[in-house]
C-alpha cells in the first residue's frame, strides 16, 4: 500500500489537557481504500485521535495532513470540507428536527435560494433505503427514535456527506446484528469505491470481520501497527494491558465474611440503563465496579445516591431500606453515604469558591450555633481535615480552581469525609490525578475500609480496581456481566469479560 | 396518509392554537350585540395584527433558545419613529417605513452582536438594549403626539373590496414574504438547530453565530413593523413604558399558546400569531360578556401565568434530577 | 473531555473583577462628587451627601432583595409591582382598622411582598420555569390585583405617621431615618450572607447548583427564601416610598426594577450567581442614585438617562462579566 498517499497522517502529535497528556507524540497513518480499526483501554488516547482529526479540538502540538495537505482544522465544518465525516459516540443529533432535516443540516438540497424540502425527503429515502433502514420515516422527529434507529440515522447522515475519511466512533454500539451486518456492507463498500475508514471499538470480533489493519494505543502513545491475521488476539489483548506495574497497592486484607451487610442492592432497574442488578456490599470491603466506560456504572451510583428518578427495586442500608429520593435522604441513611462525582468541576466542587468553603460544604449544619455560623470550629474541622489528607494550599481562602487536579480531588474527598460516611460510592476518583495522589487515594481507601466503611468504587483503570478491590463486578450492557474474585481477579479475565469475549481469547 | 400523519403531529401545538381560537372567535361573534360586520372585523384584526407581529417577532429568538425583552421597546420605538418621518407625500411616507424598518432591523442585529460577539445572556442583554431603545423613542416623543402619512395608514387598516380587513392581508403578507422563505432558509432551519441542541449543531457544521445574528435582526424588523402598524392605527406616536413592557410580555404568552417551546428548537411562528390572536380575542370575549373592566388585568395577568407555566411540563418528563438544574 | 473551543476557562481574571468593579464603581462615585463640584459646590456639601443617602435608601433596599435573587443565578422581575404591592397593602390596611390598622400597616405590606417572593420562589423551584418568565407573568398578576384593589374597593392611600416617619424622619442629629433602616437592612443582609449556614447555601447554588444539590444541601429550599427575601424588600421600599410621597400610587415601582439590578451588577455582583458582596452593592446603589441626581440638576431628559442606563450596564458587563458565560 505504499505506493498510494495516506489519506490522514499524523506527525508527531500531542493533546494536553491542564497538565495532562491525552496524546504524546504521536504519528498515525491511514490509507484510502482501508479499514483501520483503532484499540485501545478506555482512556488510552482513541477518542482525542479522532477528535483531532475531525476538527473538534486542536492539537498542543504536532501536524495533521489529509490527502497529503497540511490542514489546521479550526472547527468540524471545516475537516468535512475537507472530507473528513465522524460517526461520534455521543450522537450530534438534533432532536427536534426530522430524520430528513436531521441528514441535510448542512448542504440541503436547494431550490430558488430556499430548501427544497421534497427534494430532502426523497434524499433521507435514498440514504435511509442505502442503510437499509426503509422503516424510518423521514419525516419522524428524531427524538422519537429508540437508541439503535439514531446510531443508523447518524452513520446515513455521515455517508450523505460522501466522506474521503469516515471515522467510526463506538458506532454500533446499540445495533442490532441485522443493522451491525448492514453497516458492515456499507463500510466495505466505501472501501471499494477508495474512502478511509478509521474503526473504533471495543468488540473484538467486529475488528476480526472488518479491519484490514489494526493501531493499539495505551496511554496516550501508539504502540504497534500491524495487518490483519498478523496477531492474535490474546497477542492484542496484552499489547492493551502493557507490562508496565507502577502503582503499589496496599496489601488487602483477608475478607472478613462475618462483616455486617452494609449495603444491599436488590433487582435494581432504570429504563434500558440499568437492568436487575443486584449485590451486596459488607462494612470494610471495597467492591469494585469494572467494565466498558457506559455500561451503566454512573447511573448505578447515581441511583444509590437518590439522583435518579423512576427506579425499581430494593435498596437497603444495614437491613432498613433506603428512600431512594435524593442526597439528603441517602446522606441520612443509617450509614451515611457520601457520593464522590466523576466530574469535579460540575459535579464535584464549586470551582470559584474557597477551599474552606467547599471542604465545609457538605457538613455545614453541624456548624450552626443559634442563627450564627461558628467558623472557628469550622476552620479548625477543616484544617484538621487538610492535615490528613495532606493536601497542598497555599491559603485556605484560595478559589479551589488554583489547586492542581490531584489536590482538587482531595478536596472533595474531605469534603465528604468530614460527614463521616458509612458507605462511600465513588465514581472513577482517580481519573486525570497524578501517580502520587493516586497511591494516596489508594492508602485511604484501604483504611477507611479497616475501619468499617463500606466502599463501593468504579474505575476506568483496569489496574486500580484489580490492585484495591476484595471484588470486582463486572457490568456490561447495563447489567452485572460478572463478579470476579480470588484469582479471577487478574487483568487479562476483566478486559476479556469487557469486551464480552470468552476466556481462549475468541470471539464470543 | 403517513405523511399526513406526521404533518398533524409535527403541528400540533399549531392546529391547537387555531383550534382554540376558532372556538373563541366564534362565541365571541355569536355574543356580539352586532354580529360579524366588517367594521368588527376591522376592529378585531388590527388590534390583534399588533401583537401577532411582536409575537412573531419574539417566536425567532425563542426558536434559538434566547429571548428577546426588547421587543416591546422596539415596536413603541418604531411608533415614535413612524409618527415623525412616515409622513408628507405618499413617496416620503414609503421612504419613511423603509428607515422604521430598517431601524427596527438594526436595534435587533445590535441585540444579536452582543449576544453573539458579547456573549453576554440574551436575558440581560435585551433588558438594557430595551432601556436604549426605549430613552430614544422618549428622546423623539416626549410627550404623545406626531402624525402620520394618512394615505396610507388608511389603506393599511382599512377594508380590501370593502369586507376583508387590509391588515391582515398586510399579516399574511409578512407570513409569505418573510417567515415562510425565512423557516425554509437555510439559516432559518439553522436557528431551529441551534435551539434544538447547540453542541450538536455545532459539531454538525451549522452556522450557529449567523443564526443567531439572524434570528435577533428579523425579530426587530417584525417588531418595528408591528410599531409601523400601531402608528397607522393611532395617527400618532407615544413612548409609553407600560404598552411597551405589556407587549413584551404578552408577546412571550403568545408564543406558549402558539405551541413554541421556551426550552428552543420547535414551534412556529405561524402558531404565535394564533397564540396573539387567542390572547386578543380574550380580552374581547371579556367584553361581550361584560367582565367588569377592574378584573380584566387581572384576569389577563392570570392567563398569562397559566401560559408561560405550560412550560413546567417538561419536568414531569425528567429521569434524573440532575437535568433539572440544566 | 473538556473541549477548549467550546469552554472558556479564565478563574483569575474572575476573582480580580470582583475586586476591581467594586473599586471602580467606589471610584466612579468619587469621580462624579468631584466632576459634580465643579459644576457646583453644592455637590460637597454635607447636606447634598444626606440627602442622596437619603434617597439611595429606596433603591438600598429594593436592591438587597434583588441581590439576593441574582446570588443564585436568578433574577426577580416582578420588582416593579411587588413595590406598588406594600404600599397600597399598608395604607389600606390603616384605612380598613384605624387605629389597630396603622399598627399592622407595615407588617401588613411587607408579608403581601413576601408572599409574592413565595409564590416566585415556588414556581421556580419546583415549576422550573425560567425565573425572568415566571416572576415577568407574576408582575402582571399583581399588576392586575392592585388595578381590581385600587378600583374595586377604594382603599385609602394615605400614608401613616408611622410610614412618613420612617421615610423622611430626621430626628437624631438630622441623620435621615431612611438611611438608618438601609443600614440595618444591610447589616442583616451581610451577616446572612457571611455569617450563616444560608448565606453559604446561597453562593453554593448560585455557584453550580448540580454540586450544591449533589452535596445534601436543599437547593429548592434556598431558591424560595431568596424569593421571599427579594419580594419582602421589595414591598418594604414601597411602603417606606409611600411614606415617602404621602401616598401609594399605581405604577409607583415602576422606575426602579432597572436600577436596582443595575445597581447590583454594577456593584460586581455576577449576573449568573455565586459571586459578590454586599458592599459592592452599597457602591453600586450609591452610583446609580447619584448618576439619577446629577442627570437631574444637569436637567438631562428621561430620555437620555434611560439610554446612559441601558449603555453603562453593557458597557460594563461587557467589560467584565463577558468571560464568565461559558461556565455552564
Amino acid at each position: 500500500m505504499s505506493d498510494v498517499a495516506p489519506i490522514l497522517e499524523m506527525k508527531h502529535i500531542s493533546k494536553h489537557y491542564g497538565g495532562i497528556a491525552a496524546l504524546s507524540d504521536v504519528d498515525f497513518v491511514a490509507f484510502p481504500g482501508e479499514i483501520h480499526a483503532v484499540l485501545g483501554e478506555n482512556g488510552a488516547g482513541k477518542s482525542t485521535l479522532i477528535k483531532i482529526a475531525a476538527g473538534v479540538t486542536d492539537p498542543s502540538a504536532g501536524e495533521l495532513y489529509v490527502a497529503g495537505k497540511r490542514v489546521n482544522f479550526r472547527n468540524p465544518t471545516e475537516a468535512m470540507a475537507a472530507g473528513v465525516v465522524c460517526v461520534f459516540q455521543e450522537l450530534s443529533l438534533l432532536p427536534d428536527m426530522t430524520v430528513a432535516d436531521n441528514l441535510s443540516i448542512v448542504a440541503p438540497p436547494l431550490r430558488g435560494g430556499l430548501i427544497d424540502s421534497r427534494a430532502q425527503r426523497e434524499r433521507a429515502r435514498e440514504l435511509l433505503a442505502m442503510i437499509g433502514c426503509e422503516d424510518i420515516h423521514p419525516l419522524e422527529l428524531v427524538r422519537n427514535l429508540p437508541l439503535s434507529r439514531r446510531q443508523m440515522v447518524e452513520i446515513a447522515k455521515a455517508l450523505a456527506k460522501r466522506p474521503k475519511l469516515l471515522i467510526l466512533d463506538e458506532a454500533t454500539s446499540a445495533l442490532t446484528a441485522a443493522d451491525v451486518e448492514r453497516v458492515y456492507a456499507i463500510i466495505r463498500r466505501l472501501r471499494s469505491e477508495g474512502a478511509g475508514i478509521l474503526y473504533v471499538s471495543h468488540r473484538m470480533h467486529e475488528i476480526e470481520a472488518l479491519a484490514d489493519c489494526a493501531t493499539v494505543f495505551r496511554n496516550g502513545r501508539r504502540i504497534e501497527t500491524f495487518r490483519k491475521g498478523e496477531r492474535s488476539v490474546s497477542a492484542i489483548v496484552q499489547m492493551m494491558i502493557g507490562r508496565e506495574l507502577i502503582h503499589h497497592y496496599p496489601e488487602k486484607p483477608t475478607p472478613d465474611s462475618g462483616a455486617r451487610v452494609a449495603l444491599s442492592v436488590k433487582n435494581l432497574s432504570w429504563g434500558q440503563q440499568l437492568r436487575d442488578i443486584s449485590f451486596d456490599v459488607r462494612k470494610g470491603e471495597i467492591v469494585g465496579l469494572g467494565g466498558l466506560d457506559g455500561q451503566g456504572q454512573r447511573s448505578l451510583l447515581f441511583a444509590l445516591f437518590g439522583v435518579l428518578k423512576g427506579i425499581s427495586g430494593t435498596v437497603e442500608v444495614l437491613g432498613k431500606p433506603l428512600r431512594l429520593s435524593g442526597p439528603r435522604s441517602a446522606m441520612r441513611a443509617a450509614l451515611p453515604m457520601a457520593l464522590i462525582p466523576e466530574d469535579r468541576k460540575t459535579e464535584g466542587l464549586l470551582l470559584s469558591m474557597n477551599i474552606r468553603d467547599n471542604i465545609s460544604l457538605a457538613s455545614l449544619s453541624r456548624f450552626q450555633k443559634g442563627l450564627r455560623f461558628d467558623r472557628g470550629r469550622e476552620h479548625f474541622a477543616v484544617e484538621r481535615m487538610i492535615e490528613s489528607l495532606s493536601i497542598k494550599i497555599s491559603d485556605l481562602a484560595a478559589a479551589v480552581s488554583t489547586l492542581s487536579g490531584g489536590n482538587q480531588q482531595k478536596v472533595v474527598l474531605a469534603k465528604w469525609l468530614m460527614t463521616d460516611p458509612g458507605i462511600i460510592l465513588l465514581n472513577d476518583p482517580t481519573r486525570g490525578i497524578d501517580v502520587g495522589t493516586k497511591q494516596e487515594v489508594y492508602r485511604l481507601l484501604r483504611d477507611l475500609a479497616d475501619s468499617g466503611v463500606a466502599v463501593l468504587f468504579y474505575s476506568t483503570d483496569y489496574a486500580e480496581l484489580i490492585g484495591c478491590c476484595d471484588r470486582v463486578l463486572v457490568m456490561y450492557g447495563g447489567s452485572i456481566a460478572r463478579e470476579l474474585s480470588g484469582t479471577d481477579l487478574n487483568e487479562r479475565t476483566m478486559i476479556e469479560t469487557a469486551l464480552n469475549v470468552d476466556d481462549k481469547g475468541q470471539a464470543a | 396518509m403517513s405523511d399526513l400523519r406526521h404533518r398533524l403531529y409535527h403541528n400540533g401545538g399549531l392546529l391547537a392554537a387555531i383550534g382554540l381560537f376558532g372556538l373563541m372567535f366564534t362565541i365571541y361573534v355569536a355574543n356580539h350585540p352586532v354580529g360579524l360586520t366588517a367594521a368588527v372585523a376591522a376592529t378585531a384584526a388590527n388590534k390583534a395584527v399588533l401583537l401577532a407581529l411582536v409575537a412573531m417577532a419574539q417566536t425567532l429568538p425563542v426558536l434559538t433558545r434566547g429571548l428577546d425583552l426588547s421587543v416591546g421597546m422596539v415596536f413603541i420605538l418604531a411608533n415614535c419613529m413612524a409618527s415623525a418621518i412616515v409622513v408628507g407625500t405618499i413617496g416620503e411616507g414609503l421612504l419613511g417605513i423603509a428607515a422604521v424598518l430598517g431601524a427596527g432591523a438594526l436595534a435587533g442585529f445590535l441585540n444579536g452582536a452582543i449576544v453573539v460577539w458579547g456573549r453576554l445572556q440574551p436575558i440581560i442583554t435585551t433588558l438594557a438594549t430595551g432601556a436604549i431603545y426605549y430613552g430614544i423613542a422618549l428622546y423623539i416623543r416626549p410627550g404623545p403626539g406626531g402624525d402620520v402619512q394618512s394615505d396610507i395608514a388608511d389603506l393599511a387598516t382599512g377594508q380590501l373590496f370593502g369586507v376583508v380587513p387590509t391588515a391582515l392581508i398586510i399579516l399574511l403578507g409578512v407570513v409569505v414574504l418573510v417567515w415562510l422563505p425565512y423557516r425554509n432558509s437555510v439559516l432559518g432551519r439553522a436557528a431551529y438547530a441551534v435551539g434544538s441542541n447547540e453542541q450538536a449543531a455545532y459539531m454538525s457544521g451549522v452556522p450557529v453565530h449567523r443564526a443567531k445574528l439572524l434570528a435577533y435582526t428579523l425579530a426587530g424588523f417584525l417588531a418595528a413593523f408591528g410599531g409601523l402598524m400601531l402608528t397607522f392605527n393611532t395617527y400618532s406616536g407615544e413612548a409609553s413604558a407600560p404598552i411597551a413592557g405589556n407587549y413584551t410580555l404578552n408577546s412571550i404568552a403568545a408564543v406558549v399558546i402558539g405551541g413554541t417551546s421556551l426550552f428552543g428548537g420547535w414551534g412556529s411562528a405561524i402558531g404565535s400569531i394564533f397564540g396573539a390572536f387567542v390572547l386578543r380575542t380574550i380580552e374581547d370575549l371579556l367584553f361581550v360578556f361584560n367582565l367588569d373592566p377592574l378584573w380584566q388585568p387581572l384576569f389577563q395577568g392570570v392567563v398569562l401565568l397559566a401560559a408561560v407555566s405550560l412550560g413546567a411540563l417538561r419536568v414531569l418528563r425528567i429521569r434524573n434530577r440532575l437535568e433539572l438544574f440544566v | 473531555m473538556n473541549d477548549p473551543k467550546l469552554q472558556v476557562s479564565t478563574i483569575p481574571v474572575v476573582r480580580f473583577s470582583l475586586d476591581r468593579s467594586v473599586a471602580t464603581a467606589f471610584g466612579c462615585i468619587i469621580l462624579m462628587l468631584l466632576g459634580g463640584a465643579l459644576y457646583s459646590r453644592e455637590f460637597l456639601s454635607p447636606e447634598y451627601l444626606l440627602q442622596q443617602l437619603q434617597i439611595s435608601a429606596f433603591l438600598g433596599i429594593i436592591a438587597s432583595g434583588a441581590m439576593m435573587v441574582i446570588l443564585i443565578g436568578h433574577i426577580d422581575l416582578s420588582i416593579p409591582w411587588t413595590v406598588t404591592l406594600g404600599a397600597m397593602m399598608a395604607t389600606a390596611v390603616a384605612g380598613w382598622y384605624g387605629d389597630a390598622g396603622a399598627v399592622f400597616a407595615i407588617p401588613a405590606g411587607v408579608l403581601c411582598g413576601a408572599l409574592v417572593g413565595l409564590l416566585n420562589g415556588l414556581g421556580v423551584a419546583y415549576l422550573r420555569l425560567p425565573s425572568m418568565i415566571f416572576t415577568l407573568g407574576m408582575n402582571a398578576v399583581v399588576q392586575g390585583l392592585m388595578v381590581l384593589h385600587t378600583g374595586g374597593f377604594a382603599p385609602q392611600d394615605h400614608a401613616t405617621d408611622a410610614m412618613h416617619f420612617l421615610a423622611v424622619g430626621r430626628p437624631i442629629f438630622g441623620f435621615p431615618n431612611a438611611l438608618f433602616i438601609w443600614i440595618l437592612i444591610g447589616a442583616f443582609t451581610t451577616f446572612l450572607l457571611t455569617r450563616t449556614v444560608f448565606g453559604r447555601r446561597v453562593y453554593a447554588v448560585g455557584n453550580r447548583e448540580t454540586a450544591a444539590y449533589l452535596s445534601g444541601i436543599n437547593t429548592n429550599a434556598v431558591i424560595i427564601w431568596c424569593f421571599i427575601l427579594s419580594g419582602a424588600a421589595a414591598a418594604f421600599a414601597g411602603v417606606l416610598l409611600a411614606g415617602y410621597s404621602t401616598k401609594a400610587y399605581q405604577a409607583m415601582g415602576d422606575p426602579y426594577l432597572l436600577p436596582a439590578i443595575a445597581a447590583v451588577v454594577l456593584g460586581g455582583t455576577n449576573i449568573l450567581g455565586g459571586r459578590g458582596n454586599y458592599l459592592g452593592t452599597i457602591a453600586g446603589v450609591i452610583l446609580i442614585t447619584l448618576l439619577q441626581s446629577i442627570l437631574a440638576v444637569m436637567q438631562m431628559p428621561e430620555a437620555g438617562r434611560q439610554i446612559i442606563y441601558g449603555v453603562v450596564i453593557l458597557a460594563m458587563l461587557l467589560s467584565y462579566g463577558r468571560s464568565e458565560i461559558d461556565r455552564k
